[in-house]
């Protein structure tokens, strides 16, 4: 029972797998409080089957992305205050990922995208040789400082609509991190990663229509990183190298 | 497998050249066309005048080709993407008729041109 | 708790979809102004080229076509062109510098207000002399 004398909030929730619906709750309404802080009384108060993910709660994992009125969001960085339009909440899964129940994705495929654009470190030295020596100043690592940060909470990737229109597009997050690998002087992936990335899904599919960039919760932008790739690419058609 | 890939690869990157290439050769020729068309329109010009003044000089005809082509380029390499991401359609088949509307374009334009500017 | 009935059509593989809400920063209604744009001038391309070329082969239609032209209706429909034609071309232009030149947050903003200036510009310079 919820107490008339206290300020309520209503919550729509996605419920079920994809042929779930919304379902609405009341939940008392605090100041400073976070979208997690009303999912999580939800499943504590309410309902002890709602299924959702969260670690850290400070900003830091991105385990608790969803979409929160529409849009993707970090729920433990989103104040009910700034995003509630009116006094109404709509929680739901994150977009373009299979739902496996209620505000739980499969990341699968994003991660197998990344790694379809070979985004993994391809070592070329052994432990029996030097460091390498990487400038902190140099051109390529400075491009690599604005991209590295991603930890991969797919934000991006449910914000881009060519992932909603080209199921097959490797998507902002993925190329990010093969921009991040190209500029790395340390890997030996070379051309390999070129092809990868260069395809009609690849980063060509890329409109610029910059919603990775908007909503990207540690502000990195794959609009440039995915610039930087079909820059390469292209120099590298031209000279008969892919 | 591997042939596959880097088919595959080189082909969307030569794409992707032709239609940023194609694009800042229209994007120079629209200026001039725009700017040509305002001209016209601003002094009135009769069919007579516009046929005379595009027959004068070698320079318009060969201005017009280069736009026809860069658009015949352009446009079908645009639409690929639309009719894919909008309509879901894509394949050898879509393709093949892309290059006809790019035959068409260079086709109707090219005879515009001719019938124009000599 | 109640229950709403959400008409989702959500897809088992593909999971669910944006809408509106998470359309609304000026670049994404750049990629609006030039897709439909450029999908309104590659259909007018092959009409245009046709009757141009049909109008100038038989003189006598020509002058009959320009007298068409000049009503405003059609002035309307050429200032329109006029205008997709500028902003396509304005916006492409954009694209060129942040895939060519760089993606710099600062002037993001600017340059889709210049391609947007130069757009309307032209077509109203013009509606103003047709």
């Amino acid at each position: 029972m919820i107490d008339n004398r206290e300020p309520t909030l209503a919550v729509r929730i996605w419920r079920g797998d994809a042929h779930g619906r919304f379902e609405r709750y009341d939940v008392p309404r605090h100041p400073s409080q976070t979208v997690l802080d009303v999912v999580s009384h939800v499943q504590q108060h309410v309902d002890p089957t709602l299924a959702y993910r969260f670690a850290c709660r400070v900003g830091m994992c991105g385990s608790c992305a969803m979409t929160v009125n529409g849009k993707a969001r970090w729920t433990c960085r989103t104040h009910v205050d700034a995003v509630a339009a009116g006094e109404m909440l709509e929680v739901a899964p994150l977009n373009h990922l299979p739902i496996v129940r209620d505000l739980v994705v499969d990341m699968a495929p994003f991660f197998d995208k990344w790694a379809a654009a070979h985004g993994a470190f391809a070592p070329t030295t052994t432990r029996h040789d030097d460091f390498a020596r990487v400038a902190p100043s140099s051109a390529q690592r400075r491009a690599i400082d604005a991209t590295i940060e991603c930890i991969g909470c797919a934000v991006c990737y449910s914000s881009c609509d060519v992932v909603g229109w080209k199921p097959a597009y490797l998507g902002p997050a993925a190329l990010n991190r093969a921009w991040t690998l190209v500029n790395d002087v340390r890997d030996g992936e070379g051309v390999a990663r070129l092809r990868a990335v260069s395809a009609d899904d690849g980063c060509q599919a890329c409109h610029t229509h910059q919603s990775c960039t908007e909503r990207c919760p540690k502000h990195l932008s794959p609009t440039a990183a995915i610039a930087g790739l079909k820059r390469r690419v292209a120099i590298a058609a031209i000279k008969g190298e892919l | 497998m591997r042939e596959t890939i880097a088919t595959n690869a080189r082909a969307a990157a030569w794409r992707f050249v032709l239609q940023r290439g194609s694009a800042a050769v229209l994007a120079l020729c629209v200026v001039v066309h725009v700017a040509t068309m305002i001209y016209a329109v601003r002094h009135g010009l009769t069919a007579d005048a516009i046929v005379a003044r595009m027959h004068a000089t070698a320079a318009w005809p060969t201005f017009y080709l280069v736009f026809v082509a860069a658009a015949a380029v352009h446009a079908p390499l645009g639409v690929r993407t639309v009719v894919d991401e909008w309509l879901g359609l894509r394949g050898r088949a879509v393709d093949a008729a892309l290059v006809c509307f790019a035959f068409l374009l260079l086709g109707a334009g090219s005879y515009a041109v001719h019938v124009l500017a000599g | 708790m109640n229950r709403d009935v959400a008409h989702q059509g959500v897809n088992s593989f593909r999971g669910r979809r944006n809408d509106a809400r998470a359309r609304t920063h000026p670049a994404y209604w750049a990629f609006i102004v030039h897709r439909v744009s450029g999908i309104g001038l590659a259909l007018f391309l092959p009409i245009h080229f046709v009757v141009l070329a049909q109008a100038i082969a038989h003189p006598a239609t020509l002058n009959a076509f320009l007298d068409w032209t000049r009503q405003p209706a059609v002035k309307l429909a050429e200032t329109l062109l006029v205008l997709a034609l500028v902003a396509h071309t304005a916006g492409g232009v954009r694209l060129l510098f942040i895939e060519f030149v760089g993606w710099r947050a600062d002037w993001q903003k600017t340059a889709l207000s210049l391609a947007a200036a130069v757009a309307l510009g032209c077509a109203l310079l013009f509606a103003l002399a047709a």
